[in-house]
């Protein structure tokens, strides 16, 4: 997962260089500069940064939502040119529409591909089973509780055979005790099925819990600050052991930094580089991007 | 969930308020031109064989021409809403187009098309589809970007996205439309009826006043009446159908 590696067969999502601008209809927003990182297929990842950053344009730019202003994106090593049908989005609201049942809104990545109704809603109902909302496959989604749409919305995703997953904080809207256990989830799937995952999240535990790897980002416009390795995750006792711990502690001590850099520019400061190098020793095994 | 018995209760309720009112008005009035309510209501059924036919032309009239005005305003209606390019050129039109009374063009749709079905239909169909696609554009721009994007990011087709997003999603907004258009549908007809042909219930009222019959023109004002109730709850069932996930919604 080196940013300068050159591109191999199983690279599943490289981005190369890669700036997008928002066009307001005020302003303009830098929102990624020179962004490169490259996922192996079947890779665990997980991104973590300041709101703002442009966590959530990278999904957008994965995804073929959008289509960056300058560099390359490429899935499966050939240059993306919209969405597909093998990646499947997890939106930051769910995404789930609300003039449809529970099982028909699980069914549509299946139905959008011409699958036929019955075919879709086995499917769809065996992904229910998998994340506990069988039992409401005939109710609307605004008859669920926000982290029974999380589910949900994660059953979509399941019921399309994927190669990649993107997701953007889908487990921002639960209590503690479910969040755990729908990472548990997460991990499980992913192992099962071993697409290539990209997790948004603002939650360090999350981070550490679900990322092989985790990207650090800066504030706006978004840079790729630090990389870290994280091979022990996988299993779900990791969140008992003390190397979980440690790798919490410095993705904190990063974040805490990484806010403090920002401050500091916005005030006009310099910031002592000097800094970085402890957080960077503290880190491990990491690479400064 | 709608209950069959107090839709009933309620229409029985209002129905008993307006005749109390209508025959307080009468006693009050005191002249041949407002009857009393029962001898109207009366004359209501017994004249109902022969004006049983008036009601269905008129019935007919109205509902070919809310649908063509809807299979036509609907479709484009949400298309332009949704294409800022269509809707540089179609936002000035509609501006232009929508306030003028559509009835203004009675004239000119009878030396085209005759005196008979066709110009009724046609001009309140013309009324209901500016109606509509007025409905259809602002609903269609309201759509929540996300659901859109969530989707398009399943690889949806635009002609997809138009089928699980866009339609369902104005579907409520549509309904409404649809309510006020019948309003506005039954009063063109009247008007259309009234000024060219020989059928339909806004002739006949026309008719019992031109011969100062009062008991069957109100009859008549009956008959309009139950077919605007037949035609609203005719709506309310569809929509209770077509729209469940906003009903629940809502309690
Ligand atoms: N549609 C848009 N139009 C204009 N600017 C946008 C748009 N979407 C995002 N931006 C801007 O681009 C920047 C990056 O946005 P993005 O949504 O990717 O951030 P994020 O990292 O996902 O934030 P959060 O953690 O709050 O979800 C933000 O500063 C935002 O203001
Ligand atoms: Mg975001």
């Amino acid at each position: 997962m080196n940013p300068r590696e050159p591109h191999t067969l199983t690279s599943a999502i490289e981005l190369d260089d890669v700036n997008y601008t928002y066009q307001g209809i005020e302003r303009q927003t830098h929102a990624l500069r020179d962004i490169s990182f490259t996922i192996a297929s079947g890779e665990p990842v997980a991104i973590i940064g300041p709101s703002g950053c442009g966590k959530t344009t990278i999904l957008s730019l994965i995804a073929g939502l959008i289509a960056p202003d300058s560099g390359k994106v490429l899935v499966n090593g050939t240059s993306i040119t919209g969405p597909r049908h093998h990646t499947s989005l997890i939106l930051q609201d769910y995404g789930l529409l609300p003039w449809k049942t529970v099982i028909d809104n699980a069914a549509l990545g299946l139905t959008l591909r011409g699958t036929t109704r019955a075919e879709a809603r086995a499917t769809a109902l065996e992904a229910l089973h998998t994340v506990g909302l069988e039992e409401f496959a005939k109710a609307y989604p605004n008859e669920l509780s926000g982290g029974m749409r999380q589910r949900l919305a994660l059953a979509r995703a399941l019921a399309l055979e994927v190669d990649i997953m993107l997701m953007d904080e889908p487990l921002s809207a639960l209590d503690a005790l479910t969040r755990e256990e729908l990472q548990d989830v997460l991990l499980k799937l992913w192992q099962r099925q071993s697409y290539a995952q990209v997790l948004v999240t603002h939650s360090i535990e999350e981070a550490v819990f679900l990322g092989r790897t985790i990207l650090l980002m800066t504030p706006r416009p978004g840079r790729i600050r630090t990389i870290i390795k994280n091979p022990s995750m996988g299993s779900s006792q990791y969140r008992q052991t003390a190397e979980f711990y440690e790798k919490c502690a410095c993705l904190r001590k990063l974040l805490i930094e990484e806010n403090g850099r920002a401050r500091l520019a916005e005030i006009g400061q310099p910031y002592e580089d000097g800094d970085d190098e402890i957080a960077l020793m503290m880190a491990g095994e990491l690479v400064d991007a | 969930m709608r209950s069959n018995l107090r839709i009933i209760i309620g229409y029985i309720v209002a129905f008993a308020l307006i005749v109390v009112f209508w025959a307080l008005a009468s006693w009050l009035i005191k002249s041949p031109a407002l009857p009393l309510p029962w001898d109207a209501i009366e004359q209501f059924f017994v004249t109902l064989p022969d004006t049983f036919s008036h009601i269905l032309i008129s019935l007919w009239r109205v509902i070919a021409a809310m649908v063509l005005g809807t299979v036509l305003g609907l479709p484009l209606g949400l298309y332009i809403g949704r294409s800022e390019r269509a809707d540089v050129l179609a936002a000035p039109l509609l501006y232009l187009l929508y306030p003028i009374p559509k009835v203004v063009f009675l004239p000119i749709l009878m030396v085209l098309l005759g005196l008979g079905n066709a110009p009724k239909i046609i001009l309140i169909a013309v009324v209901v589809f500016f109606q509509m696609l007025v409905t259809a554009r602002g609903a269609a721009q309201a759509i929540a970007p996300e659901s859109i994007t969530s989707v398009r990011s399943l690889g949806a087709s635009p002609l997809q996205i138009a089928r699980h997003v866009v339609l369902p999603s104005s579907l409520p907004d549509i309904f409404t439309a649809l309510r006020i258009s019948i309003g506005t549908a039954i009063a063109v007809l009247f008007l259309s009826e009234s000024i060219a042909g020989s059928t339909g219930i806004g002739y006949y009222i026309m008719n019992a006043w031109s011969r100062l019959d009062y008991v069957a023109m109100f009859a008549g004002i009956i008959a309009m009446g139950a077919m605007g109730v037949g035609l609203y709850e005719i709506l309310n069932i569809i929509e209770y159908r077509v729209i469940r996930w906003k009903h629940i919604t809502k309690r």
